[in-house]
């Protein structure tokens, strides 16, 4: 049953790659988008066994509290981006099956992640991602997109290369107890592992997959990865792609933990965060490319991620709370920058400005999305971030607390800097770094919206609007069973 | 008889990893790489040479081909289409990366020396040059610039983590199977990217030049 949300997906792909029509494709996108999504609610309403605690058999595939987490979230993404590419992708001819198919693959391997319960298992998966998303990097098939792709491919091998050096490292740890990768059995038995080898084990496993992940100092192929990919595919790269990265790392920490190194391993998590933290605020003072803007934000959230993973106990229910709240946010910036992009047909910061003229549903968007990613309230990362921080004060992490502060107000004002002269006319913000920009798009002219009439259709904006309120529930009402199940989704199933 | 071959894979290793150091020749890179790929997919046959079973022939096989001839013989045609035959100004210079990697082996030498307890003692030296495999791999593809050398620098790290496997983790077959895949992939990345793409695009294979991405 639970092979389904990896196969329906896959089967949707094989098809697409069959069709020629281009509006047909569009609407399987739609339809294969709607059809996951429907299965994974199905997985929450009848299949509750992910709140109990016990994994009996040695099938290689089960879905953890943890699990479904992050199935869900790429799903509903994958939705929203699937409404998304029906409107942003309507004028395009050229080659769209191999694009349909591959978004379909890319799904497909996330969902493997998600519920694969062997490490053996889950990093073929994970290279699986990596293959079904090279292409959708290529979309635009230049030369900025082949020197994105050709890195993205070669940096990412060479961290899944390391990952399998710490999968054999993590059989060679377990010796004789062991006779297979399987997830539950490692847990059962990661008290008895050779601790030094089981430390070198989760060491790759964090360098290998960390890599793909995009902490910093291994993050180098993500800005250009995210710039140069079309917007939908930004959107899921930084929402899903990322989060799987995650799930790999966290399987090991889980692994750790039994074997009750969880302070070592929390350490470096702790360090790899504060220095994607660090590597992201100062990467972010100057940019001139709103998605680099955006991949590199990613790059930031993702070191909170690794953070409150690392700090633990209640910074570890927070940090999942974030995983969701910033694949919400980030998925739905993404699309707006793919709305910008459209209009003004370009990626620089300094030619955008008085969108709030042009397109004013975009702008209002962006301008959440803004308030959104960089943790302000109300929004659901403030209180994500906020949970984290608490955390920090529990566990006492002085140090790690304050150059999270320091890095999450650097993030704030250098943000501000570029999202505001976008978002209004150049002379509302006397004084801003970009009031000389603008040659390309006088403000309020509205010539340059021909590509879609002057009007903004619905797909532009509505999934972005539904991402966005999304992020806006969480961040004012947040029932405690969510917290609860996060609780124990971080915490695992210990003690099987 | 078997430890006769042992050593003898041992070090073929060796001097194919030296030989990838200290040249700049693409040729001669692929050769080496070509030769090192056969003896690492013979290496799993001595190492459990008594219990030997159709399933670990079936896989040796696979390796040696995929790792000796095919993935060799893509190089090669990826290398004659994009008219390239020499690593022209390289990062670090051959006489640098030969120190570089004397450094790197003792650094093996030092990092796996705890597994000694753990191995027969005519078995020690295979994880070493395994691990020296692996470094030397990572080292060529940072010090190099054309997308082939940089193929080759991954390629070779991949015939490290396989050997380490085989030296490590024979009682999981699985682990073995995982390093065929990761071969398999090695395949699309040099068809897919180093043959087709950038030989389209570009007149060189030469990452250095693509640079337009600043950060």
């Amino acid at each position: 049953m639970i092979w389904s949300v990896v196969i329906i997906p896959f089967l949707f792909g094989l098809v697409s790659l069959l069709l020629r029509n281009h509006r047909t494709l569009l609407f399987l996108l739609l339809l294969g988008g709607i059809a996951h999504f429907a299965l994974t609610v199905w997985f929450w309403l009848y299949q509750g066994q992910w709140s109990e605690g016990a994994y009996p058999g040695t099938s290689i595939v089960f879905l953890d509290s943890l699990g479904i987490l992050i199935l869900t979230v790429t799903s509903f993404l994958f939705l929203m981006v699937a409404f998304y590419t029906k409107g942003y992708l309507r004028n395009h001819t050229e080659r769209s099956s191999i694009t349909i198919g591959c978004l379909f693959f890319f799904l497909a391997t996330m969902s493997l992640v998600c519920v694969s319960a062997d490490m053996g298992l889950l990093w073929v998966a994970i290279e699986g991602t990596t293959l079904a998303s090279a292409p959708l990097i290529y979309f635009h098939k230049d030369h900025r997109s082949l020197e994105a792709t050709w890195k993205y491919l070669l940096i990412c091998s060479v961290g899944i290369a390391l990952a399998l050096m710490g999968n054999i490292f993590l059989s060679y740890a377990g010796g004789t107890y062991i006779d297979s990768l399987h997830i539950p059995d490692l847990l059962k038995n990661a008290h008895r592992f050779d601790v030094r080898w089981l430390k070198v084990a989760f060491l790759l496993l964090l360098v290998g997959y960390g890599t793909k992940m995009g902490l910093a100092p291994l993050h180098s192929w993500l800005p250009d990865a995210h710039s140069e990919a079309p917007s939908m595919v930004s959107a899921l790269l930084s929402g899903s792609l990322l989060n799987c990265a995650f799930l790999g790392i966290l399987r090991g920490f889980s692994i750790l933990r039994e074997a009750g190194l969880e302070e070592w391993g929390g350490n470096i998590l702790i360090l790899f965060g504060l220095s994607s933290l660090l590597m992201a605020a100062l990467f972010l003072i100057r940019q001139t490319d709103f998605k680099r803007m955006l991949a590199y934000s990613s790059v930031e959230h993702m070191g909170i991620l690794s953070l409150g993973a690392g700090v633990g106990g209640m910074a570890g229910t927070g940090a999942l709370l974030h995983l969701v709240n910033h694949s919400l946010a980030k998925g739905f910036l993404f699309l707006i920058a793919g709305n910008i992009l459209t209009i003004y047909q370009t990626k620089k910061i300094e030619s955008v400005t008085g969108l709030i003229q042009e397109a004013p549903r975009t702008a209002f968007l962006w301008m959440a999305g803004f308030l959104a990613i960089t943790g302000s309230p109300p929004f659901g990362l403030f209180f994500s971030e906020w949970i984290i921080l608490k955390g920090m004060i529990e566990s006492e992490q002085w140090v790690p607390l304050v150059i999270y502060l320091v890095a999450l107000f650097i993030v704030f004002l250098s943000m501000a800097r570029y999202v505001i002269p976008m978002t209004f006319p150049a002379s509302s913000v006397p004084g801003s770094p970009s009031v000389t920009g603008g040659p390309v798009s006088p403000a309020g002219s509205g010539g340059l919206s021909v590509s879609f009439g002057g009007k903004e259709p619905l797909w532009m904006w509505a999934p972005a609007l539904v991402l966005a309120s999304v992020t806006l529930i969480l961040g004012l009402f947040i029932p405690e069973s969510i917290l609860s199940f996060l609780t124990v989704a971080f915490s695992g199933w210990g003690g099987v | 008889m078997e430890h006769t071959i042992l050593n003898l894979v041992v070090l073929t290793i060796l001097l194919s990893n030296i030989r990838l150091l200290n040249t700049s020749r693409l040729p001669v890179m692929i050769l080496s790489v070509a030769i090192q790929g056969f003896v690492i997919g013979v290496l799993p046959l001595v190492l459990h040479w008594e219990r030997i079973n159709l399933s670990l022939w079936i896989i040796a096989l696979i390796m040696i081909a995929i790792k000796g001839v095919i993935l060799p013989r893509l190089l090669h045609r990826s290398m004659q289409e994009a008219g390239v035959i020499r690593e022209v100004e390289p990062f670090v210079g051959p006489t640098v990366s030969l120190l570089i990697g004397l450094f790197l082996l003792a650094l093996s030498y030092w990092i796996t020396f705890p597994l000694r307890a753990s191995l027969p003692e005519e078995l020690f030296f295979v994880p070493v040059l395994a691990l020296f495999t692996v470094f030397n791999g990572l080292f060529l593809i940072v010090s190099r610039k054309k997308a082939i050398t940089q193929v080759i620098g991954y390629l070779t790290m991949e015939n490290g983590v396989y050997a380490f496997g085989a030296s490590l983790a024979v009682d999981h077959p699985f682990l073995v199977e995982l390093g065929v895949l990761l071969d398999v992939w090695v395949g699309v990345f040099i068809m897919g990217i180093a043959i087709y793409h950038i030989n389209r695009e570009f007149d060189h294979i030469d990452t250095d030049k693509l640079s337009t991405l600043k950060h």
